[in-house]
């Protein structure tokens, strides 16, 4: 089972990881213990592999810092539920296969809730409840299967979009 | 091109793509110049070399590489990053090298020429926004982006929807209003429209052919705030002379814009931005009770010659408040040059600013004036998220350089127009 990490609208990347702890000033090795150090302590300690976050609008608004979102990946965040994300973030997340799913689930799900997550079926279950997430588009999907945009480039040469195509 | 009318965005796009490409369509589009700063180099260097299986990047002569997160280093860990980056920057042929003390990579992209007006720069850095003071489109992106960007030469963008901001009037300035600003401007449109308000769209500003580059700069770098993908001004009007605009790119009469606002500049007053949250605004003049431990004027937000000048014009043959520690950071070495020949570093280290390297100096908290747990800071930077500039217990003011300069005179926070 997954627990549910509830968080508020606007988290931004200060939050997520202050500068202080940036790799740059600290070392990649413990980019794991650094997400929510001090907006929430007690995250890091207890997030365990295949938790999910889920949080209000503009999630990850503020600096480009991709050691944000790879600090998550890092503590073992598997997906993040939101009904709207910072650009930067978004993309920083589709890099590194991080599922983003877009929806208001902050009434639905309480922090601390057991909950399984299936991110090809696009499902949090909670007990008898089963939650349907909207699907991401096509190509995004695609993403998330090669494990990531860097991932997928490495494999087919190419991003997966058609337009522009050099 | 498409006979039908275009946004900027959409311009520079469709340029870039060699097809018409709307707001909402996904393309994949050549990056004329790509940005990096010693902070996320060496990121950008481990997701090419590990990730990608990549040892020479496509195209050296399209990269600028600017040491100013932490310049000079500040602990061994910095230091060390900092030779790898320089190794990595010989490795490559990266010509455009610009190393502690040459000032904030923003200002250099622009006051160095690297970015060009219609052309499509990427940054490690959100506020790489700024580069729509000249008419171009920049956009900050993550580590990974950018090692995508330098290994293919290209990368993927969603034509973002576009914002209008069509500005009516003049910023106020004189005795009875000092120093109204573009930041004021800035501020009061993270008020109105919150930290999401343009978020995945591009915003366009009108009616501001009078605006100086320095005012540009400001507007651009600050439309990250409010989520946006860009923040375009015209390259019109008295910028115009020292700008090579292609042909191609103007405001176009019917082009189609996801929402317009307009703004009355005569009725914008100095504003300020609550911590600990950049949309959080209001009156300079209702916060009289609020007093500063530390004044910051610099960054790439306000940290340019007409900032630094504004600050002395108020601070002028006075001194800094008992118990204020005044910080100055100019935004780049030029600047810092240009303000030590015509006086006004002078003026305002005699009124008790000290000043230190061009870099972002303490805007990002990691040295040159870190914040302590109680601590208030009044800063012409453009964030105050808990914990950016040190503590998380420091509280972080955001403001214009008249505002800061005013507040440091009185020891709290200040309208200009009262001192």
């Amino acid at each position: 089972m997954a627990r549910v990490w509830l968080f508020g609208d606007n988290i931004d990347t200060d939050q997520i990881v202050p500068g202080r702890y940036a790799p740059y000033m600290t070392s990649e090795a413990e980019l794991g213990k650094y997400p929510f150090i001090e907006a929430r302590p007690e995250f890091a300690p207890a997030v365990q592999p295949g938790d999910i976050i889920v949080a209000g609008s503009n999630f990850g608004c503020g600096s480009s810092r991709e050691y944000a979102p790879r600090a998550l990946v890092a503590a073992g965040i598997a997906a993040i539920v939101a009904p709207s994300y910072a650009r930067i973030f978004f993309r920083n997340a589709l890099n590194l296969g991080l599922p983003l799913f877009e929806a208001d689930l902050t009434h639905r799900l309480q922090d601390g809730d057991a909950v399984t997550l299936d991110v090809e079926r696009g499902t949090i279950v909670r007990g008898a409840e089963t939650i349907q997430l909207p699907p991401p588009p096509a190509w995004v999907a695609r993403v998330w299967r090669a494990g990531g945009m860097v991932a997928y480039y490495r494999q087919h040469g190419a991003f997966p979009l058609e337009v522009g195509q050099p | 091109m498409s006979p039908e009318p275009m946004t900027l965005v959409e311009q520079i796009i469709s340029h870039a793509a060699g097809q018409p490409a709307r707001a909402g369509d996904l393309v994949i589009v050549p990056v004329h110049r790509c940005m990096t700063h010693d902070s996320l180099t060496p990121e950008v260097i481990d997701a090419l070399e590990n990730d990608l299986g990549v040892t020479q990047i496509q195209d050296p002569d399209r990269v600028a590489v600017i040491v100013d997160h932490v310049a000079p280093a500040s602990s061994v860990a910095t230091a060390n990053a900092q030779v790898r980056v320089r190794r990595w920057v010989r490795a490559q042929g990266i010509s455009r090298f610009y190393d502690v003390g040459a000032g904030i990579c923003h200002q250099i992209m622009v006051e160095e020429g690297l970015v060009q007006p219609g052309e499509i720069a990427l940054g490690t850095d959100s506020h790489a926004t700024a580069y729509g003071a000249i008419g171009a489109l920049g956009t900050g992106v993550g580590t990974r982006d950018m090692a995508l960007a330098l290994a293919s030469g290209h990368t993927w963008l969603r034509v973002p929807e576009t914002l209008r901001v069509r500005l009516q009037g003049r910023f106020r300035r004189g005795a009875d209003a000092l120093g109204v600003s573009a930041k004021d401007l800035s501020l009061h449109l993270c008020g109105l429209l919150g930290l999401d308000g343009a978020t995945y769209q591009a915003v366009e500003f009108h009616g501001g052919d009078w605006l100086t580059l320095d005012e540009r700069l400001t507007l651009a770098g600050m439309t990250t705030e409010l989520g946006a993908k860009a923040g375009l001004i015209p390259p019109t009007g008295v910028v115009a002379d020292g700008l090579a605009v292609p042909d191609w790119l103007a405001v176009q009469e019917g082009a189609s814009y996801a929402r317009t606002l307009d703004v009355d500049l005569d009725a914008l007053r100095p504003l300020v931005a609550i911590p600990p949250e950049v949309d959080h605004v209001v009156a300079a003049a209702d916060l009289a009770d609020v007093a500063v431990d530390q004044v910051f004027i610099g960054t790439c937000t306000n940290g340019r010659l007409s900032d630094l000048q504004i600050a002395a014009e108020i601070l002028a043959g006075r001194q800094v408040a008992q118990g204020v520690r005044l910080l100055v950071i100019p935004a780049s070495h030029r600047i810092l040059q240009q303000a030590t020949d015509d006086g006004t570093l002078a003026t305002l280290l005699r009124a008790g600013a000290t000043v230190g390297t061009p870099g972002c100096g303490p805007c990002i908290g990691r040295h040159l004036g870190v914040m302590g747990a109680g601590e208030v800071a009044l800063s012409t930077a453009n964030r105050n998220f808990r914990g950016r500039m040190g503590d998380p217990d420091a509280r972080i003011y955001l403001a214009s350089p008249a505002v800061a300069a005013a507040s440091a005179l009185t020891g709290h926070i200040t309208d200009p127009s009262e001192v």
